[in-house]
């Protein structure tokens, strides 16, 4: 193939501004896919995906445009998979970026954007939806200058919908994202920008030739696993996967090596010939860290093990999880998950539950904490039940993230407000146009793990965007909360959180758990703690009815079966100190309203 | 194989009424009256073949609905005859306050009948409105003055407490009327929201579980002031005066019923009729069996059945029918009274008796 003919290119759009409408419809107009296959979306797979409307794994597709080939590599789309999408835009030499005519940019497609140019990528950009009436191209074209200096006038026009102003479009990447380069002579050094777990070939990774030839059959070198493979097949995916015998310079398509984790071959990873091979890594690979921290447990405890097969069975398709036993009063046993952000964790326990049918409990999302002992000892800890005793800690760090928002003007007030009541420090508070601004915040993450996404929604009318990464760690002032039901402390409950917030949280969540909590036989004292000294207390009253008032012959049957429906429905509940504690508790009990 | 100290019941149903209460569930219907005679001549014949078969004499007979005041006392009598009963037998019939009179009276007292159990409800133009019910509460005064001239040995007054609107004082002001006419037993329920009833769709006349536990209380505490006692979650009685055919059902003792819908059981069978009038009419002049379907408990459930009706009695249950931890709790928590070698309900632990019964074992 010669490299001239080839571009790479992604597109970087934001959720609902029309990527994959748009991925359709070039899948259509280059004949890649017949109108009648055309399953709408057809590059989001997953169901979670197709529900969610966002791409959580990248796929890659090869299509042909007037004598030149395009391989065009979705990238995910949520803020929680940014390793992810920079090792896709490793792949390609330009992006188209999206943006919704009516909508204008969001903070996300922002920050993707200046990765793409970090990357000294090409961005072809085109505002979508102009068939809406709402549209507003003009304005939107401005605002794209005004922050990325892309001239107005290069900005394209364009329906995914309707197909208007797409061939303009691709012959704009023929035009303006450059051809790859590359050498075929030398040495194989391909980049994997994802790999999928298939149950039948193991795992498939799609990858990217740099430099050399990759050849079905050969012995192939992971550099960075340190492990030999053979190349079992190579193709191309046209979206049809055929097999080919060898991949060239700038060609995008997949590799199956017979590996059975996708943790061996993972985003990143730079992939050469056993013999002769490169002695260079490609740039850019780092082990993807989580950030989010969780406590997974099933409400059956008989299903413990079907957890952790469940667990490693997903594992073999997101290397990015990561996980180990962990043992509470409140919850029997469970693990102790880290995701790369709050998304993440949705994502993967909505995948426990619906794939392998566990019903979950997944207790207050935590960050990782780096505790200075009195002895002069760090220890790391991310889960409250794992931090010293008050007297044994000097200080603690928790990590910060920076925090960018855009948002129209009118929900500035609200929005500094929220971060206000975050523990938020503003940096500076940028206009993009007249009715947009950017805000820039430093917030502990802490403080965005816990409903900080959805009040944000809640607070501007679901008109805001955010993005973050981390900045750091910064000494805080925290202390450990404990709840405790019946006398018991519910180790699920306990969080670490700002001394100053400690006695509100406390008092919030004992509110909180009286209202959610079913009264039971006997009077429920709800108590919030820190290290003993109680800060707050409810108390749930006895239930005082709960009789069948008639019993005669006709519905002797009915009570009972009542009696058998009700030891049913008891099974899904947790007890913790003898309290009897339904299971989405636990999530409704941790969604704090401010 | 029915002896005379095996109590054995027989249930008849008369499912007519004159207009349907928005809270019941029971088979009835307001517009089949031209079924009442064949319904009736259905019944003796069900009854006559029972008897062909062996049926064992009848410690207790019982006649519910519906309302079966509403149909001609003399065919009823001649139904209620035609059932083989033993000397002692306990023979009660359901009666709606409006309809009693002497005359009334004297036709089942003549066909055996020796207990009468009155619907009164409440005492009180309002409440009763709101129950659906159409009868005057003065004729409560009238129909009790009647079952004492025809000299019935004892009967019953129901009550219901915890429909929409009515306050702590009606209920009070119903309990005390009712302690007023001295009656030997007394039914007080709790209205309970049955799925399929109008009351079911109207949220807002729900009533609130605290408001009936401050009812029950108060009903309680009066009873026993007035030398009722409980002797069932939902009974009152002057000892002596228990409904036996009741206490049958709650031993899990046999008996049979006739009419639709009615319930029957025997060694551990128990299944239940037709649900509509015309059915079974029509399967018993086809001398069809007359069965809806039914059930055979297993040793475990059955147990476990026995169980959950023994504790709602005055009588309770075994300790080790609770771990010791939950028994430990449940004294503890004031739910459970030790009575020499059983443990029994306290009031508290009545309103209750279904979570009490999760724990049995």
């Amino acid at each position: 193939m010669e490299l001239s003919r080839i571009r790479n290119f992604s597109i970087i759009a934001h959720i609902d501004h029309g990527k994959s409408t748009l991925s359709d419809r070039i899948l259509e107009i280059t004949g890649a896919v017949e109108s009648r296959d055309m399953r709408e979306q057809y590059l989001d797979s997953m169901d979670l995906e197709r529900e969610r409307g966002i791409t959580i794994k990248a796929q890659n597709v090869r299509v042909p445009w007037r004598d030149h080939v395009f391989h065009l590599i979705d990238t995910p789309g949520h803020v929680d998979f940014g390793y992810e999408v920079s090792r896709s835009l490793a792949a390609c030499e330009g992006v188209v970026l999206v943006v919704d005519a009516a909508q204008g940019i969001e903070a996300q497609t922002l920050a993707n954007c200046y990765l793409a140019l970090e990357h000294d990528l090409e961005i072809v950009a085109a505002l979508n939806k102009i068939d809406l009436p709402a549209a507003d191209p003009d304005r939107y074209a401005m605002e794209i200058e005004t922050v990325l200096g892309i001239p107005a006038e290069d900005i394209l026009r364009i329906s995914a919908k309707t197909g208007e102003g797409i061939p303009e479009l691709l012959d704009a990447v023929i035009d303006k994202i450059p051809a790859p380069t590359g050498n075929i002579d030398a040495p194989l050094q391909a980049l994997i920008f994802d790999s999928q777990f298939d149950q039948y070939r193991g795992v498939v990774s799609s990858v990217r030739v740099v430099n050399g030839k990759m050849r079905a059959g050969s012995k192939l070198r992971f550099m960075q696993a340190g492990a030999d493979h053979e190349a079992i097949e190579i193709g191309k995916r046209a979206p049809a996967t055929t097999p080919v015998d060898e991949l060239g310079p700038g060609e995008v398509g997949y590799l199956i090596a017979g590996i059975k984790d996708v943790g061996d071959a993972r985003s990143g990873e730079t992939v050469t010939t056993a013999s002769h091979g490169s002695t260079e890594a490609l740039p850019g690979y780092r082990d993807p860290k989580p950030m989010v921290f969780s406590g997974l447990f099933p409400i059956d405890g008989d299903d413990f093990e079907t957890l952790r097969e469940s667990i490693e069975k997903l594992k073999l398709n997101d290397a990015s999880i990561t996980y180990t036993p962990e043992s509470s009063g409140a919850l029997g046993f469970g693990f102790r998950c880290g995701f790369l952000g709050l998304l993440h964790m949705e994502i993967v326990k909505e995948r426990l539950e619906r794939e392998f049918g566990l019903a979950l409990i997944a207790t207050a999302p935590s960050v990782q904490y780096r505790v200075h002992r009195t002895d002069g000892e760090l220890v790391v800890v991310d889960n409250p039940a794992d931090l010293p005793e008050a007297q044994k800690i000097d200080f603690i760090e928790e990590p910060y993230f920076r925090v960018n928002i855009i948002t129209p003007k009118e929900y500035t007030g609200p929005l500094m407000d929220l971060c206000q009541t975050r523990r938020g420090e503003m940096q500076k508070m940028e206009y993009l146009s007249p009715e947009r601004v950017e805000l820039h915040y430093e917030i502990p993450l802490a403080e965005v793990v816990v409903d900080f996404f959805d009040q944000l929604k809640s607070r501007t009318q679901g008109y805001a965007s955010l993005d973050y990464e981390l900045s750091g760690y910064r000494r805080s002032n925290l202390a450990k909360v404990d709840l405790l039901l019946n006398g018991i402390a519910a180790d699920a409950f306990s969080t670490i959180v700002h001394r100053d917030k400690a006695f509100d949280y406390g008092r919030r969540m004992c509110e909180k758990l009286k209202e959610l909590i079913p009264r039971q036989m006997f009077d429920v004292p709800i108590q919030a703690a820190i290290g003993g000294k109680v800060i707050s207390r409810e108390t749930v009253k006895a239930r005082r009815k709960d009789v069948t008032a008639k019993c005669y012959g006709g519905d002797i049957s009915r009570k009972r079966k009542l009696l058998e429906k009700q030891k049913e429905g008891k099974k899904k509940m947790k007890s913790i100190g003898r309290v009897e504690v339904p299971g989405d508790v636990f999530i409704s009990a941790l969604k704090l309203d401010d | 194989m029915t002896s005379a100290d095996q109590p054995f019941g027989v249930y008849v149903h008369v499912p007519f009424c004159a207009s349907k209460c928005d809270y019941c569930a029971f088979a009835t219907w307001t517009d089949r009256h031209h079924l009442v005679d064949v319904y009736l001549d259905a019944l003796e014949i069900d009854i006559a073949r029972a008897v062909a078969a062996g049926m064992p004499l009848a410690t207790t007979v019982f006649v519910g609905g519906g309302t079966p005041t509403l149909v001609p006392p003399e065919r009823l009598g001649a139904v209620i005859r035609s059932i083989p009963v033993t000397g002692d037998a306990e023979i009660s019939v359901e009666c709606n306050p409006d309809d009693v009179t002497h005359d009334l009276l004297e036709h089942y007292g003549d066909a055996g009948v020796n207990r009468v159990s009155i619907g009164v409800q409440s005492m009180v133009g309002h409440v009763l409105g709101t129950l659906g019910r159409r009868h005057d509460q003065r004729n409560v005064a009238s129909a009790v003055e009647a079952v004492r001239s025809v000299g019935l040995p004892t009967f019953n007054l129901d009550i219901i407490y915890g429909a929409a609107g009515e306050s702590q004082d009606d209920w009070e002001h119903t309990v005390r009327s009712v302690l007023e006419f001295d009656p030997p037993h007394v039914s007080a329920y709790a209205l309970t929201v049955e799925a399929g009833t109008p009351l079911a769709g109207q949220v807002d006349r729900h009533p609130d579980d605290d408001d009936q536990a401050d009812k029950y209380e108060v009903v309680d505490t009066l009873m026993t002031a007035a030398g009722l006692e409980n002797y069932e979650v939902s009974n009152w009685a002057r000892p002596g005066h228990e409904c036996r055919h009741n206490l049958l059902y709650w031993r899990q003792q046999d008996y049979l019923g006739f009419g639709c819908a009615s319930h029957s059981h025997r060694d551990g069978r128990r299944w239940w009729n037709v649900r509509t009038p015309e059915r079974y009419v029509d399967l018993v002049r086809a001398g069809a069996a007359t069965e809806s379907a039914g059930e055979t408990l297993d040793t475990d459930t059955r147990r476990m059945e026995g169980l959950q009706l023994a504790v709602r009695l005055r009588d309770g249950v075994s300790p080790e029918v609770f771990a010791p931890h939950d028994l430990d709790e449940l004294l503890r928590g004031g739910l459970l009274r030790r009575d020499h070698d059983r443990v029994v309900l306290t009031r508290t632990g009545r309103l209750m008796a279904n979570a009490v019964s999760m724990r049995l074992r």
